[in-house]
């Protein structure tokens, strides 16, 4: 039977949904909607149930798009997920509200178990629970105590639910009342919040007592620290400092074994495939393809490895209370701030973060934001552009000014997302105002199991669904890289190969000025070529235009793209040789073409241009459509442009 | 008075929930009228705020709290 598990936020529903189903849960999607839908498999019995995680909510009514699932499907029978059965947790320290909900669910009439969730807690706030009292007033559900966290009460839950499935098998059918609001009928649902809570007081009142101890609360002492005006933002700005360099040092060694391991793969399928065209598919297309799509993993996990923790604690919470007075006149919300913060490191995930914003003009402009964040992948671009034309020199004789360059550029990228956050929000009209209304949940210990999975999942999703698209713009970005008008290239590489031999050059120098004369003379080539026009303006010729239409895919490939056209081999640390060869490039006048004005230019084009398929598929599979995606496209493309023109001007 | 004007510590009674789109919302988390309240902490700014509901703590910016209307209780509680 289909088993659906629902409840408030912050009662533990995933440590329930953990402890029921384990490592055996899958991520899908409910239909014709953005919400994520868990589910599990789970074995009772010689029965097989299926166990689906809804979005955590207060009310059966949704305050966001992702909590209408819940409504859609509970007040709809025919519905593909309409379950036979629900297990509602509810926080036993916190009856009152949560009772809310389940009343709600309850008077549904489908089949339910109350899971009293939390009694360790409800003990120590000294509140005692009279079970029979509550199963009086609530005669037809199950009710089981808990505590998940530790993974007690697992035994009691699984007897219930068996329990309940055989009483489901015998009956003929279960009567659902549907006695819901529409959503939009607010006096409808103000006087059901009105008659419920008076209920739910009525009943606590003899069901739930509480003893006279005076709590002392230590989450409020705490909190006067962590929202303290200076404090609050000083401690923020630390735990932030302290989870990128553990990002940065952490991840930088399994990104080299990634990036070694796949280039060790493509060589070596290079060596036992006859050559030719598949074998050329195989290393150059989809191993690099798929290479480009791990190598992010290490940042991706443990960012979200930081966030879960921070977000398992209670903290974060608080940094949202804290930034949404700042974040509020830009259009963005206090939840902003997780999704900017996480497209530092890729903004993959940081637009996947976005979800947690009820508001849907709010999350808006933070997903469309979010890729202005200077993210790893310019990385690479930055420091080869910086290498080559910023003097390796100290200004006031301590401040580097290579690194000051980067800074500048980092801070370009944050003071470019927050002013385009000003002007959306004046551009994207809404007729929801804005709100916030953030439980901020009692400081806990992580629990490492739900953090643990929560990493699983969201790579799992990253690798799949970004994945995908990845890999098919790799393959055509390489289809368009080795083919072209063939007698064109033929005669090149012929040329090459001539030229090769009359210098007496050795295999591997061959080798690489047939693949310049290739990719020259390939589709890629001519587009770069057929660019070359607009790309004058911001002191670029067609071979830096290659490069920028390869690294559409991921900018990091920038890099890869210019050593293979000017033919040097590409290094791991430094790159020395292709900036050698670059530097050593010139213009048709015989200036240097990376001068500072154009470097400079590649750089602010580089920070602004959306140059990244894989975030594009991410907004596409977050806002489902492709209009999002497009339209971010296109505003970062002019900015960019704009942004190198105006620069190589001014400093050429 | 406006929940929106209560200074920290202050404990209050909802006595009225203003008409707006987020009349039920607020009402669904748990702000009836009758309810007890303290206002605990505000953050930087004066803005969010927040609210200790019985049971769990919550934060709303003051635009939402310029829609509850609460009265002092008679007993000041520090």
């Amino acid at each position: 039977m289909k088993i659906a598990l629902l409840g408030n936020p912050n009662t533990g529903k995933s440590s329930v949904f953990n402890m029921l189903t384990g490592l055996k849960q899958h991520v899908g999607n409910f239909p014709g909607v953005t919400v994520d839908k868990k589910f599990g498999d789970l074995h009772v019995g010689n029965a097989s149930h299926l166990l689906v995680d809804f979005p955590g909510t207060y009310s059966i009514y949704p305050r966001s798009k992702d909590e209408q699932v819940v409504y859609d499907v509970l007040s709809n029978p025919t519905h593909l997920d309409f379950p036979d059965a629900v297990i509602i947790v509810v926080d036993a320290s916190n009856l009152e509200r949560n009772l809310f909900l389940f009343s709600q669910i309850y008077d549904l009439g489908i089949p339910s178990i109350l899971v009293l969730n939390m009694t360790d807690l409800a003990k120590q706030r000294g509140k005692s629970i009279d079970l029979e009292g509550l199963q009086a007033k609530f005669p037809k559900a199950t009710i089981v105590e808990t505590t998940a966290r530790i993974g007690l009460g697992k035994q009691r839950l699984l007897q219930a639910i068996e329990r309940l499935f055989i009483e489901i098998e015998g009956n003929a059918q279960n009567i659902v009342t549907s006695n819901l609001c529409a959503i939009e009928d607010d006096t409808c649902r103000e006087a059901e919040a009105t008659r419920r809570f008076a209920e739910i007081k009525e009943l606590l009142a003899t069901v739930e007592k509480t003893e006279p101890k005076q709590e002392v609360g230590t989450t409020s002492r705490v909190d006067r620290i962590l929202v303290h005006p200076v404090y609050g933002y000083f401690l923020f700005a630390l735990v932030l400092l302290v989870i990128f360099q553990f990002i940065y040092s952490f991840a930088a060694l399994p990104m080299d074994f990634i990036d070694g391991a796949f280039s060790n793969l493509s060589s070596w399928f290079n060596g036992i495939l006859p050559p030719g065209l598949f074998s050329d598919l195989v290393s150059q297309g989809i191993i690099p393809g798929i290479g480009g799509v791990v190598i992010f993993v290490p940042q991706i996990a443990l960012l979200f490895f930081f966030i879960a923790l921070l977000e398992e604690s209670g903290y974060l919470a608080r940094v949202v209370f804290i930034m949404d007075r700042l974040m509020r006149p830009l259009g963005l919300n206090g939840k902003s701030v997780v999704p900017l913060i996480s497209s530092v490191a890729c903004a993959i995930p940081g637009v996947m973060a976005a979800r947690t914003i009820s508001d849907w003009k709010e999350r808006m402009i933070t997903i469309l934001v979010s890729p202005l964040m200077s993210c790893s992948a310019r990385i690479p671009v930055y420091t080869v552009l910086i290498a080559l034309v910023i003097p390796n020199e100290r200004i006031f004789g301590f401040i580097h000014l290579q690194g000051l360059v980067l800074f500048g550029l980092y801070s370009l990228g944050l003071v470019a997302a927050l002013l385009i956050s000003l002007l959306l929000k004046t551009l994207i009209r809404s007729s929801d105002k804005g709100f916030l209304l953030l439980e901020l949940p009692s400081y806990k210990a992580p629990r490492w199991g739900n953090v643990g999975l929560t990493v699983w999942e969201k790579v799992k999703v990253f690798v799949l669904s970004a994945g995908k698209i990845i890999l098919a713009i790799s393959i055509i970005l390489w289809a368009l890289a080795t083919f072209g008008p063939s007698d064109k290239m033929t005669k090149a590489s012929n040329l090459a190969r001539e030229k090769a031999l009359s210098e007496n050059l050795d295999k591997e120098s061959m080798d690489r000025l047939i693949a310049a004369a290739k990719l020259e003379n390939s589709y890629i080539g001519r587009m770069g070529k057929t660019i070359e026009p607009m790309l004058l303006p911001l002191g670029y010729d067609w071979k830096i235009g290659i490069s920028l239409i390869t690294s559409f895919a991921a900018r990091e490939v920038f890099v890869g793209s210019l050593a293979t056209i000017y033919a040097v081999q590409e290094e791991a640390d430094g790159n020395r040789s292709l900036i050698e060869r670059m530097r050593a490039e010139t213009k048709a006048d015989g200036t240097p073409l990376y001068s500072l004005a154009s470097g400079v230019s590649l750089m602010i084009f580089y920070v602004f241009a959306m140059q990244c398929m894989a975030t594009m598929a991410v907004v596409k599979r977050e806002t489902k459509s492709w209009k999002w995606p497009l339209i971010q496209l296109g505003f970062m493309g002019i900015l960019a442009y704009l942004g190198a023109f105006t620069t190589y001007f001014i400093l050429s | 008075m406006l929940l929106s004007s209560v200074i920290s510590g202050q404990r209050v009674t909802v006595s009225a929930i203003l008409h707006s789109s987020l009349k039920p919302k607020l009402m669904e988390m748990g702000l009836v009228v009758g309810k007890e309240i303290e206002v605990l902490f505000k953050a930087p700014f004066g803005d969010p705020i927040a609210i200790d509901v019985q049971g769990y703590v919550l934060a709303l910016r003051l635009d939402e709290a310029r829609l509850i209307e609460v009265q002092k209780l008679a007993t000041d509680h520090k």
